[in-house]
Formats: C-alpha cells, sequence, structure tokens
C-alpha cells in the first residue's frame, strides 16, 4: 500500500478511537477539536485553489453553505420519512449522514462547477470579485427563500457529526489534496500557478485545471458545511458571509499559500487562538487582528513555511546549502 | 508546395490601438525564418497571435493547411507547433526536470519521452548537471536553453521562438544560436524567430520579414537584406 494511503488509513482509525472516547472528553474541548477539523477541511480545499493553482476565490463560505443546507435537508427530511419518531440505529443513522455530506458537497461541487465555467477566465482581482459575489448572492437567496427558513435559517438538524466523522473528512481532504498536486497530472497545477503562458505554450489546458481545483475545494467545502451543520445543529445564512471566506482565506496566507502543512497548522491556530484569547473579553478580537497584523509582518511567506534543507543541514552540524 | 505555417492578413488590436496591421507570412517545411523589428513593432503580437494566446480582428493563420485561427494555444502545442515564450517563461518553482517533463505535457509515449531527453541533454550538456536544481535558480541563459529544451520535449515539427537574446550574456548567445541552426538540421523542425538582434537573426535565416509599427515594411532572402543599405543603417549598426 502507498504511503500516503497508509497515512489516510491510520488517521481515520485514530479519529474513530478517540471518537468511541469522546463521552469522557468534556464538552468544550470536543466542541473546539471539531471546530479545529472542520477548519482544517475548509483551508485545505481553498488551499487547492488559492495556493496550489494560484487562483484568488472568496467563495469559500459560499460553497460551504450550499452543503450545509442540502445535507441539512437530506437528514431532515429523510429521517423523518424513513426512521420516523424513533430515530432509526446508530448505523442507519451513519449511512444517512454520509449520503446527506455526499448529497451536499456534489451540490456543492456542481455550484463550483457552474461559477468556475464561467469565470475562471478571469485572473487575479476579477475572479475574487466574481467569488465574492457569488457567496453574496447564495447567501441572499437562502435569506429570502421561506422554505429554507429565511433569516431564521434551518434548525433541529440532527447531532450526526463526531470526531470520527470530521477528522476522517479532514484526512481525505488532506490525502486528496497532496495526491493530486504530487502526481504527474497535478503538477499542472502548479505550473498553472508559476506562468500561465508557459503552461499554454506546453500544451496544458489552464482553465481546466483551475475548474479541477475549483470543483473538488468546493466538494470538500460542502462537505464541511455539512458537518459544520450537524454539529451546530442550527444553520443561518449569516453564519455564511464573506467575514467566514476571509476567514479561510487568512489561514492559507497564514500558512503559506500551497504549503498544506503549513495551513493545517494555520487552520489550527487560528481557531484555538480566538477560545484562549476569551480570557481578555472585550479586547479578545482586537489581539486576535493585532497577532495577525504582526505575523504577517515577521513571516510573510507563511508562518510555517520553513527552509527545510537548511534546517537539515545545520542540525547535522554541516553547511547550509547555498551559501 | 503549401507552406507549413501560412499568416494572411492578420489585423490585432489592443482595445483602440491596433497593433498588427495586415499581417502576412509563410514559413515552409525545415526554413529559418526570422521576424525582426525594433520595440513596439508587433514582433510579439504576431507570435503570440499564431500561438492562440491573442485573438485577431481579422485574417487567418493556418498550420499544414488547417485553419487554427481561433483555437485554443494548448490545441495549437497539440498539433506540433512549439513555443518558447518571450522573457523565458519556465515554472520557476519547479526542478530543471520537473520543467522538461512539463514539456512532455502531451505525449503518452515513455520511450519517445526519454529519447527527447536524451536529444535535449545532447544539445544543452549544462542542463544535466543542473537537473534536481529549482529553474528559477538558474542563469539567464541556461533558463532560455531549458525553455527550448521544455518545447523540444514535446516533439514539436515547428518551433517559434520569440526574442531568445534577451537579457542573456553575449557568449551565451551565439551557443543558443548555433543550437537554434542544430536543432533545425537534426531534426527538420521549422523555426519562426523573432528578434531584436538583427544581426544575428539574419545570419542563422534564409528569409526575412521587417515589421514597423504593425506593418510590413520589408520582405526577402536574408543575405539579400543583409546587405539592404536602409536596413543597415536602421538596424544593423551602420
Amino acid at each position: 500500500m502507498p504511503k500516503p494511503l497508509i497515512a489516510l488509513v491510520a488517521a481515520i482509525l485514530l479519529a474513530s478511537g478517540v471518537s468511541h472516547f469522546s463521552g469522557h472528553i468534556d464538552p468544550y474541548y470536543l466542541d473546539v477539536v471539531t471546530g479545529v477539523g472542520i477548519n482544517v477541511i475548509l483551508a485545505v480545499s481553498l488551499n487547492l485553489v488559492n495556493g496550489y493553482t494560484g487562483q484568488f476565490s472568496l467563495g469559500h463560505a459560499g460553497f460551504m453553505s450550499v452543503g450545509a443546507y442540502l445535507s441539512a435537508a437530506v437528514t431532515l427530511l429523510l429521517g423523518q420519512k424513513l426512521f420516523g419518531e424513533a430515530g432509526g440505529t446508530e448505523l442507519q443513522q451513519g449511512l444517512l449522514f454520509l449520503a446527506a455530506l455526499v448529497v451536499g458537497g456534489l451540490g456543492s461541487a456542481a455550484a463550483g462547477l457552474a461559477v468556475g465555467i464561467p469565470s475562471l477566465r478571469l485572473k487575479g482581482d476579477y475572479l475574487a470579485l466574481v467569488t465574492l459575489g457569488f457567496g453574496e448572492i447564495i447567501r441572499v437567496t437562502f435569506q429570502n427563500v421561506e422554505s429554507l427558513g429565511g433569516a431564521l435559517g434551518l434548525n433541529g438538524i440532527p447531532n450526526y457529526t463526531t470526531v470520527f466523522w470530521v477528522y476522517s473528512v479532514a484526512a481525505l481532504a488532506v490525502f486528496t489534496v497532496v495526491c493530486l498536486v504530487r502526481s504527474t497530472y497535478g503538477r499542472g497545477f502548479l505550473a498553472t500557478h508559476d506562468d500561465e503562458i508557459a503552461s499554454e505554450a506546453v500544451g496544458l489546458d489552464t482553465t481546466r485545471y483551475k475548474i479541477v481545483a475549483f470543483v473538488v475545494g468546493a466538494f470538500f467545502a460542502g462537505v464541511a458545511g455539512g458537518l459544520y451543520g450537524h454539529f451546530k445543529l442550527t444553520i443561518t445564512p449569516t453564519g455564511f458571509d464573506f467575514t467566514k471566506s476571509i476567514e479561510i482565506v487568512v489561514m492559507v496566507i497564514l500558512g503559506g499559500m500551497g504549503n498544506t502543512p503549513g495551513v493545517i497548522l494555520a487552520a489550527i491556530l487560528l481557531t484555538v487562538l480566538p477560545e484562549v484569547l476569551r480570557s481578555v473579553d472585550e479586547y479578545r478580537m482586537v489581539l486576535y487582528s493585532l497577532l495577525l497584523i504582526v505575523l504577517m509582518l515577521v513571516r510573510p511567506k507563511g508562518l510555517f513555511n520553513f527552509d527545510y534543507a537548511r534546517i537539515f543541514a545545520r542540525l547535522r552540524g554541516g553547511r547550509a546549502p547555498g551559501n | 508546395m503549401a507552406p507549413m505555417l501560412e499568416v494572411s492578413n492578420l489585423s490585432v488590436s489592443y482595445g483602440a490601438i491596433q497593433a498588427l496591421h495586415g499581417f502576412s507570412l509563410k514559413v515552409g517545411k525545415g526554413d529559418i525564418v526570422t521576424l525582426i523589428g525594433g520595440n513596439g513593432a508587433g514582433k510579439t503580437t504576431a507570435l503570440r497571435t499564431i500561438s492562440g494566446l491573442l485573438r485577431p480582428t481579422s485574417g487567418a493563420v493556418s498550420f499544414d493547411g488547417v485553419d487554427i485561427t481561433r483555437e485554443a494555444a494548448h490545441r495549437i502545442v497539440a498539433r506540433g507547433l512549439g513555443q518558447v515564450p518571450e522573457g523565458r517563461m519556465i515554472f520557476s518553482n519547479l526542478t530543471v526536470d520537473e520543467n522538461l517533463a512539463m514539456g512532455a505535457y502531451l505525449m503518452r509515449d515513455k520511450e519517445a519521452i526519454a529519447r527527447n531527453r536524451d536529444y535535449v541533454f545532447s544539445i544543452f550538456s549544462r542542463l544535466k548537471e543542473r537537473l534536481k536544481q529549482t529553474a528559477g535558480t538558474l542563469s539567464g541563459g541556461e533558463q532560455q536553453m531549458l525553455a527550448i529544451g521544455r518545447a523540444l520535449m514535446g516533439e514539436p515539427r515547428f518551433l517559434m521562438l520569440d526574442e531568445p537574446s534577451l537579457g542573456i550574456a553575449p557568449r551565451l548567445i551565439s551557443t543558443i544560436f548555433e543550437r537554434i541552426i542544430e536543432i533545425n538540421r537534426d531534426r527538420g523542425i521549422a523555426v519562426l524567430l523573432v528578434e531584436q538582434n538583427a544581426n544575428l537573426a539574419l545570419e542563422i535565416s534564409s528569409y526575412a520579414y521587417v515589421l514597423e509599427t504593425g506593418h510590413v515594411t520589408m520582405e526577402g532572402k536574408s543575405a539579400v537584406l543583409r546587405t539592404d543599405p536602409q536596413l543597415k543603417s536602421a538596424y544593423l549598426g551602420g
């Protein structure tokens, strides 16, 4: 079995193990841990678009909301019909949840395709504006469709999200992104980022790469949305506004564009930090923002972007390469 | 015999500004043809339009008798029309090895890829020494060699080079031009060379076009143009 696959299976087994003992863990910590996992999925999937492929998307929260609403609709509508008041067995619920997450992810991927095909011919700031617009359109739509709860959102979503689900999906997202960019096919993402004209000059369809990155990113954002809905048990359109998109973008930038381990660490840090800062109460967000500014000034290429070759050389006591 | 590449009456505009006015050009099989002219004459515009990166307002481009005027850039490459874009647009974050692999992006035949690699190393042995190095850290001349090598990996039948001498040490310029002749001779690859360095370009080519503010003002056999008094004073330094 190839190494990444072993890592994926190990991560899922570990998640299921931790999930098994979740009854013994303080609910507050469990909450934070779940939130961290969801943000890792969001950041890692956005990193494929913004980091590796070099396209600036500001619509990740929009895709997340598509997945959240769709999967909540599946469990709410089908759950009632299939299981009645009894609520079904654990296995039945698990299968239903899996189906709901897949539906959410696919719906979101379809939205990604619909937005991506016309807009990915645009570059840089223009793409950022189009995706920002998309996110807002989605939000306003959900806010005004009465059957989806309007501004009140959807309530009474069953509590299906566990550490197992969140971290299995997170592991799958990391696995997918890493395998994708390391493959021969996936070098095209990096090439598109590096130089679009050169990519076209070697016969690479850059628009298709951008769309693939966008659709895969949207899929995981949608699944993350489904997990979020079944974790918070209630979803409102305002939870998916553009500040949420920015939050994810910040994780990607802070972690270092196109650096998956860095982005994972940044997602963990930026989820845990506001919790740690609870003690300073009203200054919390001020301090949080200040920290962001300082971090960006000190480590502009990403918090966890190290020159590993140099570090290894130093550890061995040798001279660093390149000087 | 019909020419391999035929450009007829091409006009290209950037918004209100017209960069090319009815530009026509022919390149036969196995020829080296050059397009010379000063800054802003429209040379790069012409190449980019041929390679599908820009859309013309009118006119046509045909390759091997097939109309490719509005085809996407990557499809044109797939037809065997290789490109070496201006300013050595290599993938600076990838290694030399990976850059070459990207050049063979459209090839499926592993043996052919290996053969092409060997050929690239045989003409640019320096690339072999730098295989694992990040391309962005190469010197200007080496980057140009890599850009040409990368284009050769795709086994083109026709190669378009945009100012290969730009910003390169003079000693390396002559090496690169010698290699271009070699590629043309060994593999029968036709070459369309866009150059500001008119002297060199006229030396290695058989036919030349002179472009000025979007118009072809002169064309003819390179050997003849080299002795043209008007051209001499304008481009060849007396």
